[in-house]
């Protein structure tokens, strides 16, 4: 993201391609808020207040009715998470099959709480509902990424991967 | 559209095809219990309150969304219902801190009136409640989150029925919270549509907050004293050491013209009435200062100096000053007064918008002005110059209440782009001052469309977007047209004979203050009797008041010129503040006796040699009419003691100047009729036998103060005003016809000085109002941090 002098807020041409293709699909323009939203946290990391100033102003919407929106959605969120966002399922698949210590021992190997944010701003980590992969509990998802089956040890393993890849 | 036939709870029931089980229930009196839905409002389905058994249909329905259908078999009160409501309230309560006892709301609050009927003694729930301390959101709004059951009212009357869109819902599931716009403030109105819609006690207001309860208050339905729409709002009144003070302002009584609407001036600004600067005694100049007196003495040396004037320099030596805020039979005694005692035509008021053009392009024409209810009907609003937004809020209300619900099309010229523009199906901005212009290209004079094109005003129209415009417009008909002081003198009998090319078009004429319109029409011109009468033509006022001087009177300015040549040697000045407002130079005044009823030492009764505290019109009984032409009753609410009505203080220095005040006000009548009539059929309710009294004019006028004697002399004399009394007492607004007023004269229209008040200010007055000042400084303490 680049905001320019005059406080404009300019995204990708990938997100005004994929934006400008959004809007055909609905016969109001507000209809498209909740994927812009999406597309927009993807490329700033969050949405931010001039995030949200600019896609009001796009859709015709004010920004209270934006923030309602995004505060609606646990995926959205208004502050900066890390850059690998570690959701682990406590859900009762999941709990069953040993996700509540799976999150347990993410907590202590990363430090940090249910949506707390490590200090390199690596990792980010969140408690959530069911992810739909009850079948191969206990399940995560880091970013868009599932991982199923999980353990502590394969857990440590992935995280120290995402580490590797992260700071490279 | 057809009618369906149901049944429910075992009675057969017909309701027009398409409405709510909730409204059809509520035609025969079955009251389903309800928090989210609100008449008006879109639909929420939020709270499950109203939730009823239907056959045929598998679980329980809410009544409020589902429409009714030929043969539906529905039970409103049946044990499973019960209990579902029941479990609903618990629900609600959840996270509810029970402080009914500290609660603005207790004693009229819809879950309090819930959980007494539905309400389980004891909750299974023993998770902690979310708590939240209150909040204030702006000077005049106050959140106590943990009271609200998130029904959404409040979101709602502000988006859709206020087009602010300050509230909204943050969250989800039980986390959910109203927010408003600015994270933890409100930037809006102030309206305060959202307090008083909220059923329970979670939005609260600054202005009320923790005084009172309910029930200690006596509740006046009255006509709000700020802007010319004339909503009727409630005071709640409280006996106070200073007499009755006012404590909140709302619109429980929605048999209004405002329905549920007021601005924040009609529901929270009457708290000038308690200023602490407010006059409690009157002052005489002593040795150049100001200095309390009794009333006798001031009445006595007013009564004096005026006759001496009158009689050693003639009337022509006098001049009078009215009140756009005085009751019209204060403005109608206060014409006769000048005329028939004073000698004098030199009367006048703050002019805001050419009434009697109005007047006279609509001489012989009946039925050609529209009422306020009218623009909340009509098909088609034409707007015309004018922010209604901020200087009618009223009257915006019912133009975006019209164009939601009933679709109206809303056409706007003006040359400001105006918030009510959102609301317009065709709109065009024109030049600063180009309306007229607008208006003649309207009537068909086509020489002018450049002037109106070639301007390069962003949003301006092309000349086939004007001329299509005009096509629309002459296509519409039983439009309502609306005009500000934009247009004035000739530009008004231009606009009359458009409208009256147009099918069924009704006018509105907009002025600025609760009673320009009354003013306008009782007279309070140098050239104009009550009823927009020439003086020159005064021999029907001259059979009831007496001899009259026939010569045209002083305008205000011409006032100012004649004092400044030394030759105004008394200035009476009743309820108005020309040096304050009209920028009248104080020193001109010097020479000049200058009496000045008031509320407040405005800059006017600084100057002044006498200053009387006056009551305001929340302290007093009377009429007044909107800028729409409605008539209303002004009731008496509050009381400060030691003040007057200004029409007592004129009855009083008429006597003082040794006038016969039996000739000025016809009182002692209407007591000669056999009271005992009225036992029977209509005893028992004391209300209803004086309201009863008074509308067969059998009550008794004892004292020459009452002004409803004046009213009896009004509705005799001044044209349009002969309306069903009863009508009148019972607190209903009646339109009056304009078309029968005298054939007045065209104005000097420069002579017309606009208020241009907005939301948060009202002439002298507001700045006496603490909740104004505080809106106002809140905003432009906000204004000055967004420009750093
Ligand atoms: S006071 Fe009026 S404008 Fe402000 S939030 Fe409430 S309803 Fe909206
Ligand atoms: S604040 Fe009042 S009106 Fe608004 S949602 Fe809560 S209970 Fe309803
Ligand atoms: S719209 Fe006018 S009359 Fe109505 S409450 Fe506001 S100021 Fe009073
Ligand atoms: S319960 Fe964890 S994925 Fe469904
Ligand atoms: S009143 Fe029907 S759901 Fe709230």
């Amino acid at each position: 993201m680049i905001v320019d002098t005059q406080n404009f807020m300019k995204f990708s041409d990938e997100f005004e391609a994929r934006f400008t293709e959004m809007l055909t699909h609905y016969p109001t323009r507000r209809s498209a808020l909740v994927p812009t939203l999406l597309y927009a946290q993807d490329e700033v990391g969050a949405l931010t207040d001039e995030v949200i100033a600019e896609l009001a102003q796009r859709l015709d919407l004010t920004e209270l009715e934006v923030r309602n929106v995004i505060s609606y959605y646990s995926m959205l969120t208004t502050k900066p998470r890390g850059k690998y966002n570690v959701q682990v399922c406590t859900n009762i698949a999941c709990m069953l099959r040993g996700g509540e210590e799976l999150l347990d021992h993410c907590k202590k190997k990363l430090g940090i709480g249910h949506k707390g944010t490590t200090e390199d701003g690596l990792f980010s980590l969140e408690e959530v509902e069911c992810i739909g992969a009850c079948s191969w509990a206990p399940a995560a998802q880091v970013n868009y990424d599932f991982h199923e089956n999980l353990t502590n040890a394969k857990m440590d393993e992935l995280l120290d991967e995402y580490k590797k890849k992260g700071t490279q | 559209m057809p009618d369906v036939t149901l049944t429910v709870d075992g009675k057969k029931i017909t309701a027009p095809a398409g409405s709510l089980l909730i409204e059809a229930c509520k035609s025969v009196g079955i009251e389903v219990p309800s928090f989210c839905y609100y008449p008006g409002l879109s639909l929420q389905g939020a709270c499950r309150m109203c939730v009823v058994k239907i056959e045929k249909m598998p679980k329980l329905q809410t009544a409020c969304t589902t429409t009714v259908t030929e043969g539906m078999i529905v039970a409103t009160d049946s044990d499973e219902v019960r209990q579902a409501r029941k479990a609903m309230v618990e629900l609600l309560l959840g996270n509810h801190p029970l402080d009914c006892p500290v609660c603005d709301a207790g004693g009229e609050c819809e879950l309090q009136d819930m959980a007494f009927s539905y309400g389980a003694p004891e909750s299974k729930y023993t998770e902690a409640k979310n708590h939240r301390e209150e909040q204030q959101w702006s000077p005049v709004v106050y959140f106590d989150r943990p009271r609200c059951i998130l029904c959404y009212r409040c979101v709602r009357v502000c988006g859709e029925g206020m087009d602010v869109w300050a509230l909204g819902v943050q969250n989800r599931g039980v986390s959910s919270i109203i927010a408003p716009n600015q994270n933890d403030h409100l930037d809006c109105e102030e309206c305060g549509m959202c307090i008083d819609i909220c059923p329970v006690g979670a939005l609260t207001s600054g202005a009320y907050r923790y005084k009172t309860r309910p029930w200690e208050m006596n509740h006046v339905g009255t006509i709000c004293t700020h802007c010319g729409d004339g909503c009727k709002t409630t005071l709640g009144v409280r006996c106070c050491d200073a007499g009755a003070e006012i404590v909140r302002g709302d619109n429980r009584d929605k048999s209004g013209i405002n329905n549920d609407f007021l601005c924040i001036k009609g529901r929270y600004a009457f708290d000038f009435a308690h200023h602490k600067d407010r006059l409690t005694e009157p002052l005489i100049r002593k040795n150049g200062k100001l200095t309390p007196a009794t009333w006798e003495e001031a009445f006595e040396l007013i009564g004096k100096r005026f006759r001496e004037v009158r009689d050693h320099d003639g009337g022509s030596a006098i001049g009078v000053v009215g009140s756009n805020r005085t009751t019209n039979e204060e403005n109608y005694l206060l014409s006769k007064f000048a005329r028939a005692v004073l000698k004098t035509n030199n009367v006048d008021h703050h002019r805001t918008a050419d009434f009697p053009a109005l007047a006279a392009a609509l001489h012989g024409k009946p039925g050609k002005t529209a009422s306020m209810r009218d623009a909340l009907n009509a098909p088609a609003i034409l707007l015309i110059g004018n922010d209604p937004t901020n200087q009618h809020p009223l009257l915006a209300w019912q133009i975006r209440t019209n164009v939601r619900l009933r679709r109206a099309k809303l056409y706007v010229i003006n040359a400001a782009p105006i918030k009510l523009r959102r609301q317009a199906s065709g709109s065009a901005l024109v030049p600063a001052g180009a309306e007229a212009k607008a208006v003649a290209f309207l009537g068909g004079d086509d020489s002018l469309l450049d002037a109106l094109v070639d301007s390069q005003v962003a949003g301006g129209l092309t000349r086939e977007a004007w001329i299509a415009l005009r096509e629309r417009i002459r296509g519409e008909q039983n439009m309502v047209i609306a005009f500000g002081s934009e247009l004035r003198g000739h530009d008004i009998e231009r606009l009359v004979s458009f409208a009256s090319t147009l099918t069924g078009a009704k006018l509105i004429c907009l002025g600025d203050y609760a009673n320009s319109r009354g003013a306008s029409e009782m007279g309070l011109y140098p050239d104009l009797l009550p009823g927009y009468e020439p003086v020159a033509r005064a021999d029907r006022f001259q059979k009831e008041w007496g001899k009259l001087p026939r010569e045209t009177g002083l305008s205000l300015p011409e006032m100012v010129e004649a004092a400044k040549a030394g030759k105004l040697k008394a200035l009476y000045v009743v309820g108005s503040n020309p040096v304050g407002r009209l920028k009248v130079d104080p020193f001109v005044l010097s020479k000049s006796f200058v009496v000045v009823q008031d509320m407040f030492l405005t800059e006017t009764a600084t100057i002044a040699d006498v200053v009387l505290p006056a009551a305001n019109a929340y302290e007093k009984t009377g009429t007044y009419t909107n800028t729409c032409g409605d008539l209303q009753l002004v009731k008496k609410a509050g009381e400060i003691s030691n003040t007057k009505p200004d029409f007592e203080m004129i009855v009083r220095i008429a006597d003082a100047m040794g006038c016969d005040v039996s000739g000025l006000v016809p009182f002692g009548s209407g007591t000669h009729s056999d009271m005992g009539q009225t036992r029977g059929a209509q005893s028992g309710e004391a209300d209803r036998h004086a309201v009863w009294l008074e509308a067969h004019n059998l009550e008794p006028k004892m004292t020459p103060f009452d002004p409803m004697a004046i009213l009896d002399e009004i509705q005799r004399v001044v044209a349009g005003y002969d309306v069903s009394r009863v009508n009148l007492l019972a607190g209903n607004d009646q339109h009056l016809e304009i078309a029968e007023s005298g054939a007045s004269l065209i104005q000097q229209p420069e002579l017309i000085d606009p208020a241009n008040d907005d939301l948060f200010s009202s002439g002298t007055l507001g700045r006496y109002s603490k909740t104004l000042n505080s809106v106002f400084e809140n905003k432009s303490a906000e204004s000055e941090v967004a420009a750093d």
